[in-house]
């Protein structure tokens, strides 16, 4: 639903704001880096914007600190109606390797709703272009989560109860639960 | 005039630059470390990794004395390779994945089961460790699962059921 709605709403011209509470400055890099022609977003429609008034979409980076939590949150309120948050890097993600520290809260969400998470420690352009791109609905995301589950046991299990004596052989038996 | 003649030929020359990226593969460095992948056949589940994570990401739960559950996050993972170097078994790779944008943080966990096998004849062939002596070891860690949290294990052990707790304060 909201993938037809970021079509339907932003189609072909998202103006992003790009927001850092408290980050190392390595994503802001990145970021920029994919305005570059190499990596051109502007034929996305993507500009960037020096306001949250203008924007559509909040690219944050760096964790929700103490200090910059109060002036993240009024930015998210002051976007306009239909809005998009992006966490790009590990920082916005999770909290970033600092995570337990004093001043940081921990990952962005804690203080304003994030619809897509782009991780990495920087992410690369090429990241942070794919992950706007699923969000525009241009390319399907790659990653699902994975389990690995113990279906039964590999080593026969015996348990002491289940010893049952026949004479003066003793007989083990296979049992099932653990 | 000659200057701006010679401009647009050096414009013209220079020709096109953008990557034609979401729609064709950008090939990424020899070295480049991408999302750790765990290898569940080749694990022994020695907690190493877990011990090592910088970012505390890998969380090691015993649900009873055969099954070790080992449960990678991700979310404040710097894909450092830390944990990949330190596996004794290579069972942790670092894969040349980049493309991880998604919708749910939940999409680049990865949780394993692990059998851990047990001296058949008498369950556990070791002495049992003392609080103080858990502390130390190597993969004896109770991690809180639920809430997704790595727990300060000294804190675990000495104030019973406390694990680490955020900072909450109040936005206006």
């Amino acid at each position: 639903m909201l993938k037809n709605l970021c079509q339907k709403m932003f189609g072909r011209s998202l103006w992003v704001y790009h927001a850092n509470s408290g980050g190392c400055n390595g994503c802001d890099i990145e970021v920029l880096n994919v305005l570059t022609p190499y990596y051109d977003v502007e034929r996305f429609g993507i500009k960037l914007v020096g306001s949250p008034r203008h924007a559509d979409v909040m690219l944050c980076q760096g964790p929700a600190m103490r200090s910059t939590a109060r002036a993240l949150k009024r930015a998210y309120d002051a976007m306009p109606a239909p809005k998009l948050v992006f966490a790009i890097g590990s920082c916005a993600c999770g909290g970033g390797v600092w995570f337990d520290t004093y001043s940081v809260l921990g990952p962005v969400e804690k203080v304003i709703p994030v619809n897509y998470y782009i991780p990495g420690c920087p992410p690369r352009p090429e990241a942070i272009v794919y992950g706007v791109a699923v969000a525009l609905g241009l390319v399907e995301k790659k990653t699902a989560p994975v389990e690995f589950r113990q279906t039964e046991f590999p080593i026969p299990r015996y348990h002491p109860a289940d010893l049952s004596g026949e004479g003066t052989l003793v007989v083990y038996e296979k049992s099932e639960k653990v | 005039m000659l200057s701006k003649i010679k401009e647009a030929v050096v414009c013209l020359k220079a020709g096109r630059v953008t990557l034609p990226y979401p729609a064709k593969p950008e090939p990424v460095p020899e070295k480049f470390r991408g999302r750790p992948i765990f290898d569940a056949a080749k694990c022994i589940g020695c907690g190493g990794c877990a011990n090592n994570c910088p970012a505390r990401e890998i969380l090691v739960f015993d649900v009873c004395q055969e099954l070790r559950i080992l449960k990678y996050l991700g979310r404040r993972c710097t894909y450092c390779g830390r944990c990949a170097d330190v596996c004794p078994e290579k069972a942790i790779t670092m894969s040349h994945e980049f493309e991880n944008g998604t919708n749910s943080i939940n999409d680049i966990q990865q949780k394993l089961d692990l059998f851990m096998s047990t001296c058949q004849r008498c369950g556990r062939c070791f002495k049992e460790p003392s609080p103080l002596e858990q502390l130390k070891m190597k993969g004896y860690r109770f991690d809180d699962f639920e809430n997704d949290r790595w727990v300060f294990r000294s804190q675990a052990f000495l104030e019973g059921d406390k694990v680490v707790d955020d900072i909450k304060i109040e936005l206006d």
